[in-house]
């Protein structure tokens, strides 16, 4: 096997610049948790199923392991561990916590990033609209009940209700 | 045995924010794939191509010229099993049925089976390696249908496998693995007292737990021979246990730190990589990482028996049951690991019967071996006796709860297993069903209600605990049992409880099994009771401890002193009700005198003697069964097949609910597990054996619009063997949806399909041939 050069990106995570080189066939998802070391994107299935490695770029919600890590150059990338602000929990990771939406958390970090893109983007949905919005993101503990009931409860909060 | 039940509590009862709740929202929790370590390798595992096939050779030549590629194993690196059992385990384990699912010896058993790995400098290295290695294969015929399987002239998936359970023992070898029967009264005179009888077969399909997080680990060697692996799994000392068996290694040598576990229902109960990473590690003297693909996980980790069950059972007209007889065949795979015995013993545990005759049976099948999923194996045996009961029921014209209420076991009644029910909460759980508004609710045109009842053992087992006090008096809490849903909060709880100090005082850890005394597999249902009772034995001790320093500090006669709400309290001159009274209304004021709080206890432990801690374990023999009541109701949809859930309703007994958000999170996970098996999930396999819907997209898994809210009653008939009155909550929820589910499709749709998942083709099939059917009548 010829060793293809490893590929330079220069790209935005979390508003702050960063640097990597990736391997031209490397996901987003990997460069993320192996090149970066911000393994709060989970991957569960690498092929855009379970939503685990759910991540904002350029503000539209994506699976990070169907983007290639070499398509970040110049973009803006927001992942899970830039959703709280320092120590202050963002309403629906305090939402998540208080509803007890989470058992095993592997699904959490894609969780938190879709709903806030949800809440952001439609402030007061559905059950119905939240249950469509997050249906690509796979749960396999909670049924689903009380994440849906802690995101409707960060959106109460998010409104100023 | 009977013991004094708490019924007032401070803590347990209430909803405290779990302690590593934070870590998991901002994604600081680190999982199994999470770690990685500066020189580290990458491990990746090359598979058969075929389902069953002698390995003729293994070349690695190519592979290990590639610059990059550190090292490489197989079955060859792993000592020969032989008829070696693995110490410790509960159920019988020979490891000649576990080492080849690590490496296969020989033959390849199943699609996709391990047969030697390479490990390399990257990922992306490490796959185009096990490309390269050569692998030469003379195929077998295979043989993947259980009827097939039994057939006498059926491919032999071994050789040395004779069927168990039959008597005398069979003198050639077979896919039937076991056959056994248990049975009480006389069933055929049950039949013949039964006004009513119904009998049909019901067919429940292989499927998988479907955790989220792939299997994973790194391990690493040092010069000593120690080694040391990182790894999601449900229980670190089956790890230490069955790595040291695989590889030969010493168990002493191996240290295993569980990282947070992104789901397991069972699955990761036993161990795929982590022998694996252990060799190569060993080899490379490097650390090495093997991380599954979604991929491997569905084609070659452990997946759920299949089962046929024939059910006939019977009943007068008054709703006595008569005769229940059950007959279950399940699909092992390629090695005997079925829970066909628990599938066996508890298809009918929920029911009052004189005549009851269950056998089953267990086929091997050029498949990937059966592995552990929640409540495993009762699932599906009690799904057909459930749709039978409420066949039944509707055929005396009786409610199906009320049918139930009349044939339930209660306390005193023995069931087919033998060992008779002590205080038990299925009637309370019936009753609290039955007078839900979801009940009562109207069904409309295309709607359907379908209930059903379950019961589940629940283990206990061993474990430890350790519990430190910090210098301000706050508390760390150790036990070796990985935190799969929220454990850590309860074992804070039972520490907080026991010693009467707020919660949010405790600090809990999961550590590695170098740090904890032997902890069994988080599974079971067995956490909170049987590692919380460790913790409560621990923390009971520290209170005792915590007297003798209070009293040293008086001076007084142990006595004297009583532990109160956190508190060392004196009695001296004033009885302990009184000061209790003083305490209460917060008139005691804050007199060292007479009292001392664990902050000031700590403060003084270097002067009274010491450090305060205490260890405990236990072998836990209080576990005690789990019922659960399920109502679904549903829409078919008669154009498509497709069925919407319109409401579903969970009812358990939790005995105590310690953390209630968390036990109404298990029912609720377990009602939708159910709900998937019922409606989609199923294992496609091709003519060749191999899996044809290997991913989250075609083994499709419910997801967050599929569903209503499920709602959830929580009753609570305390275990008497548990101080507290706790059982185990987590397996039960799942052995009822499927019966409920598949009784309200029937229902809705006017079918009598019963092969699941009832999946919308089969169900529009269905319902075709059920209208054609009443137009020729």
């Amino acid at each position: 096997m010829s060793n293809p050069k490893k590929i330079h990106v220069s790209t935005t995570v979390n508003g702050e610049p960063c640097e990597f080189l990736c391997e031209p066939g490397q996901v987003l998802s990997n460069a993320l948790r192996n090149n970066l070391d911000m393994t709060g994107t989970k991957e569960g299935c690498s092929t855009g199923d379970c939503g685990a490695c759910s991540v904002m770029l350029d503000g539209a919600l994506v699976c990070s392991c169907l983007v290639l890590a070499a398509e970040a150059e110049g973009r803006t990338i927001e992942t899970v561990e830039g959703v709280a602000d320092g120590n202050a929990l963002h309403p629906i990771q305090q939402k998540l916590l208080e509803h007890a939406a989470l058992q095993c958390g592997i699904c959490t970090p894609g969780i938190v990033v879709a709903a806030k893109s949800l809440l952001e983007r439609h402030p007061d949905p559905s059950e119905e609209e939240v249950r469509y919005y997050l249906a690509g993101n796979l749960c396999r503990c909670t049924g689903y009940d009380k994440i849906i009931r802690a995101v409707l409860d960060a959106g109460t909060v998010m409104r100023g209700e | 045995m009977s013991i004094n039940i708490q019924t007032d509590f401070k803590t347990v009862g209430t909803r405290p924010i779990r302690p590593d709740g934070p870590d998991k929202v901002t994604g600081r929790a680190k999982y199994g794939a999470d770690l990685n370590l500066s020189g580290m390798l990458y491990g990746h595992i090359v598979r058969s191509p075929h389902a069953h096939a002698v390995i003729k050779s293994i070349d690695f030549s190519a592979a290990l010229a590639m610059p990059g590629v550190v090292a490489t194993m197989s079955a060859e690196d792993l000592p020969e099993p032989g008829d070696r059992i693995l110490p410790g385990a509960e159920i019988e384990m020979k490891l000649k049925d576990i080492s080849p699912i690590i490496m296969a010896r020989g033959k390849v058993l199943f699609h996709s089976q391990a047969v030697a790995a390479v490990a390399a400098t990257s990922e992306s290295l490490a796959a185009e390696a096990a490309k390269r290695v050569v692998v030469e294969y003379e195929v077998l015929p295979h043989v993947l249908d259980v009827h097939a399987a039994m057939a006498d002239d059926a491919p032999l998936v071994h050789d040395d496998v004779f069927t168990q359970g039959i008597d005398p023992a069979p003198t050639r070898p077979s896919n039937l693995s076991a056959d056994f029967e248990m049975a009480k009264g006389d069933i055929e005179a049950g039949f013949a007292e039964a006004d009513l009888v119904i009998e049909r077969t019901y067919n429940v399909p292989m499927c998988h737990q479907g955790y989220i997080e792939p299997h994973a680990c790194v391990a690493r060697s040092d010069e000593n021979g120690k080694i040391e692996i990182w790894c999601c799994t449900q229980g670190p000392f089956m790890v230490r246990n069955m790595t040291a068996e695989i590889t030969g290694i010493d168990l002493g040598k191996i240290k295993v730190t569980a990282s947070e576990i992104g789901g397991g229902f069972g699955g990761k109960t036993t161990v795929y990589v982590e022998p694996v990473a252990t060799i190569l590690a060993c080899k490379s003297g490097r650390p090495v990482k093997i991380v599954m693909s979604r991929d491997e996980v569905f084609r070659a980790s452990g997946p759920v028996s299949s089962a046929e069950t024939q059910v006939k059972i019977g009943a007068k007209k008054d709703g006595t049951l008569t005769a229940i007889k059950t007959d279950i065949l399940m699909d092992s795979g390629a090695f005997s690991s079925s829970p066909i015995l628990p599938a066996t013993m508890f298809a009918a545990a929920c029911y009052r019967c004189d005549n009851m005759h269950s056998r089953g049976r267990e086929v091997l099948t050029n498949k990937p071996k059966a592995w552990a999923y929640r409540a495993p194996g009762a699932p599906q045996s009690i799904m057909a006796v459930e749709c039978a009961v409420n066949e039944l029921a509707q055929g005396l014209g009786i409610d199906p709860i009320d049918f139930r209420l009349l044939n339930a076991v209660e306390e005193g009644d023995v069931p087919l297993f033998g060992v008779p029910f002590q205080s038990i909460g299925l009637k309370q759980s019936l009753e609290a069903a039955k007078n839900h508004p979801n009940y009562q609710a109207a069904l409309e045109q295309n709607q359907g209600r379908g209930v059903a009842a379950a019961f589940w053992i629940n283990a206990g087992l061993q474990s430890s605990a350790t519990i430190h006090v910090a210098e301000d008096g706050s508390l760390n809490v150790l036990t070796g049992n990985p935190d799969i849903g929220g454990s850590r909060a309860s074992m804070a709880m039972l520490a907080a409880e026991v010693l009467g100090i707020p919660v949010e005082t405790v600090r809990p850890s999961v550590v590695d099994t170098d740090s904890v005394g032997y902890c069994d597999t988080t599974g079971g249902s067995r956490t909170t009771l049987a590692t919380g009772s460790a913790v409560m034995k621990a923390a009971g001790m520290l209170r005792e401890e915590l007297k003798h320093r209070a009293a040293a500090i008086w001076n007084v006669d142990i006595k004297e002193v009583e532990w109160y709400d956190g508190m060392a309290v004196v009695h001296s001159g004033i009885g302990i009700d009184e000061l209790r009274d003083e305490l209460r209304a917060g008139t005691a004021g804050r007199n060292p005198e007479k009292v001392l709080t664990m902050a000031e206890l700590a403060a003084q432990a270097g002067a009274t003697g010491g450090p305060l801690t205490a260890s405990a374990s236990v072998h836990a023999h209080s576990a005690q069964p789990s019922f659960a009541v399920n109502i679904c109701d549903v829409q078919v949809d008669r154009d498509t097949g497709k069925v919407d859930i319109l409401r579903y309703t969970c009812v358990q007994d939790a005995g105590k609910a310690v953390h209630p958000a968390y036990v109404e999170g298990q029912m609720q996970g377990g009602a939708v597990q159910g709900i998937g098996w019922a409606l989609n999930e199923e294992y496609l396999f091709n003519d060749q054996g191999v899996l044809e819907n290997a991913g989250f997209l075609d083994y499709r898994i419910p997801v967050a619009s599929d569903l209503p809210m499920i709602d959830t009653v929580i009753v609570e008939v305390p275990n008497p063997l548990h101080p507290f009155g706790v059982r185990g909550v987590g397996e039960v929820p799942i052995c009822p949806p499927m019966p409920a589910v598949a009784t309200a499709v029937n229902r809705a749709a006017g079918t009598q399909l019963y092969d699941l998942p009832l999946s919308p083709p089969k169900l529009l099939a269905a319902i075709e041939g059920a209208g054609a059917d009443n137009e020729a009548a």
